[in-house]
């Protein structure tokens, strides 16, 4: 196949607050502003940034939950953004979805074996052999015993539920994960396992990833590309290790500083970056993070910074660390992996 | 007695073999086993674990903040000064509370009243322990949000809390806690649910101002980068007991508990490589509603030998103010 799994071109989501009828306009939460990436078969992009960022934004608009205002979203070369119902649902087979939270994600009065079968009885009928045989291969696969098929969420861990999660999103074999958050609310051990078991279905299966997550520890352990999104737009976009070795944009650099390390002898770093995030309903002008920024400059606070391809692969976002030249700016697109 | 506490008159908080239960219909969870340890003034100590180790439980204890209903402390002792809370009346340990001892919890939303400003809520705090006039009260409502550099605490002190970021509203929990200049501040999960550059602002808050003021930090959490950043001692709970006690550099370079150990390697961490798969610790935590026989980490630990499902390890000194209990904590620290 030619071209990358997934195509996302200059995504853009706007929630429109309340009706306003009487009014003249209408508040607007830029949710997502221009977002671009792409992933390959088998490789695991992840998105981090803080809340309001619009990361989990993009999950439910890449599998379609929400419809865009802008942009396009495409599966090998198909936009999912056009599709009606019926084919939207043929496309759903190719990316599936593990939430955060498993203990709000599974439905309390399905048996595990029914909600991990559930999403292929919509698309084939199984016999009750058959179910059970397929609903005992899954659990397998996500390193659950069998005989766990007869018990309800309510009866299981929360590592189990969360293994109950992806054995429903393995069920119809896709080629694309979107995880929101996927290990988020598990205990340290816990997570251990579940990040293990995801490396072990990409290394065996193929499975690419769209891995979003607040955990910059997680991130820089299981992605090949990182994004960096703050108050809807992706900030830089590198390969993992490049990005950690020597993050570029400010605010890049201020996430990284601000994770907390597990290493008591490790001199403590100066002072944290300053603020807050800024309400998405009336962001700062010009680049978004100029009020918090150490290097900010003039232009900052006027043009919003073109993300400008570096010599590595990566793009930036950054009037001071990445200059756009005289060269017409490539769309995000370019940072795709050799 | 007297003589204990002048040899040691850097305790501040001495807690001996707590023990709390939790009653359900017909059972009896066993939350806490029996724990000991102490806080010496001024100094910050770190309590860790995961979900349900007891950690939260510990602190609610301390200050006699549980579900009168379905949980009893029943057995061992809190000295604080010398003084055993456990036998103080409601009205003596209402004093205590958010005077000398005070609290901050992981949610600031839900501990802050919704209907009261954030300056009144202060100001309440500091008249019910000082004998504050109501504007001075005031005024130190605004000193303290100052102290904890809230921009523009002149107009912020009149905010409620629906008007602060999350942010915000922890600062000013911080504020109220602080506010009666307690000498020990109990800090359950204070940044968990905070954005990581919040968090590291508020981290930073609590450690300048744990020095300015020489207040004593228990500070719970699962985050074993937290407690690096910001602990001087550590304690490392599971299922219901101390495991482990040390000060935080030999409990990194060195643990010897194989939980506390499992625990330290199963977070990424970049010096052992990226993209491979993490150690991971099997199986999962006891259930504490049946008496556990022997190490209750046994079952899933993979030092554990027969003496280990037989006997419970007691809490020996593997180094100095390092401690734990295992069977095998030398053949821990040397794996």
């Amino acid at each position: 196949m030619n071209g990358p799994l997934l195509k996302v071109e200059n995504l853009t989501k706007h929630y429109a607050l309340g009706s306003g009828i009487f009014k003249k306009s209408i508040p607007v939460i830029r949710a997502v502003e221009g977002v671009s990436f792409c992933v390959e078969a088998g490789e695991t992009l992840c998105i981090v940034g803080e809340s309001g960022c619009g990361k989990s934004t993009v999950a439910r608009l890449l599998m379609r939950l929400v419809e865009p205002t802008g942009g396009r979203v495409l599966i090998d070369g198909t936009d999912i953004a056009g599709l009606k119902k019926a084919a939207l649902h043929a496309w759903r087979r190719r990316m599936q979805m593990v939430f955060q939270d498993p203990y709000s994600s599974l439905n309390p009065r399905l048996t595990a074996g029914q909600i991990i079968t559930e999403p292929v009885e919509n698309f084939e009928r199984l016999s009750r052999k058959q179910r059970q045989a397929f609903a005992a291969e899954l659990l397998r696969k996500v390193g659950m015993s069998p005989e766990m098929m007869h018990r309800l969420p309510s009866e299981l861990s929360g590592g189990q539920r969360q293994r109950l999660g992806i054995a429903r999103a393995l069920s119809l074999n896709p080629s694309l994960i979107i995880a929101d958050e996927a290990v988020s609310a598990l205990d340290v051990s816990v997570q251990a396992q579940i990040l293990n078991l995801l490396l072990d279905l990409q290394q065996q299966m193929g499975i690419a990833f769209v891995f979003i997550s607040h955990d910059l520890g997680v991130v820089e352990h299981i992605g090949h590309r990182v994004a960096v999104m703050y108050l809807g737009r992706i900030v830089e976009l590198a390969p993992c290790e490049a990005l950690f070795a020597k993050p570029i944009h400010p605010y890049t650099e201020a996430l990284i500083a601000a994770a907390p390390v597990p290493d008591p002898t490790r001199a403590r770093l100066e002072a944290p970056v300053e603020g807050e995030v800024p309400s998405p309903i009336n962001p700062p002008s010009g680049c978004a993070f100029h009020p918090r920024c150490p290097l900010a400059v003039e232009r900052c606070r006027i043009d919003v910074p073109p993300l400008v391809p570096m010599a590595d692969g990566r793009v930036v976002a950054c009037h001071v660390r990445a200059p756009a030249t005289d060269i017409p700016a490539q769309p995000a697109a370019a940072a795709n992996p050799p | 007695m007297q003589m204990h506490q002048t040899a040691r008159n850097d305790l501040l908080l001495d807690v001996r073999n707590l023990e709390t239960h939790f009653f359900g219909e017909d059972s009896v969870t066993r939350a806490l086993g029996g724990i000991s340890f102490q806080v010496k003034k001024g100094e910050t100590l770190g309590v860790v674990g995961e979900s349900g180790c007891g950690k939260s439980v510990t602190a609610l204890s301390i200050l006699r903040l549980l579900p009168k209903v379905s949980a009893r402390t029943v057995g061992g002792e809190v000295r604080f000064h010398g003084r055993d809370l456990l036998d103080l009346s409601d009205r003596e340990m209402r004093k205590i509370r958010g005077d000398q001892i005070a609290m901050i919890f992981q949610e600031p939303m839900t501990s802050l009243n919704p209907v009261y400003t954030v300056g009144r809520q202060i100001a309440e705090a500091v008249q019910i322990h000082t004998k504050a006039s109501r504007s001075a009260a005031m005024k130190k409502a605004e000193e303290m949000l100052r102290l904890v550099r809230i921009a523009d605490p002149e107009r912020r002190v009149n905010n409620y809390p629906h008007e602060m970021s999350g942010g915000m509203r922890q600062r000013a929990m911080i504020a109220m806690a602080l506010a009666c200049s307690p000498e020990l501040l109990i800090a359950d999960e204070p940044t968990t649910a905070l954005d990581v550059t919040i968090q590291a602002q508020i981290l930073r808050l609590i450690v300048d101002l744990k020095e300015r003021t020489g207040t004593a930090v228990m500070f719970i959490t699962h985050d074993l980068g937290v407690v690096a950043e910001t602990c001087q001692r550590v304690i490392v709970m599971y299922a219901g007991r101390i495991v482990e006690q040390a000060n935080v550099i030999d409990l990194f370079a060195r643990p010897a508990h194989p939980y506390t150990q499992g625990l330290m390697r199963s977070v990424p961490d970049r010096r052992r490589g990226r993209q491979r798969r993490l150690p991971e610790i099997p199986g999962i935590v006891p259930s504490l509603r049946e008496p556990i026989v022997g190490c209750s980490f046994a079952p899933r630990c993979p030092f554990a030998i027969d003496i280990c499902r037989e006997k419970r390890p007691p809490f020996l000194d593997v180094g100095s103010s390092h401690a734990a209990a295992c069977w095998r904590a030398e053949e821990v620290m040397g794996a």
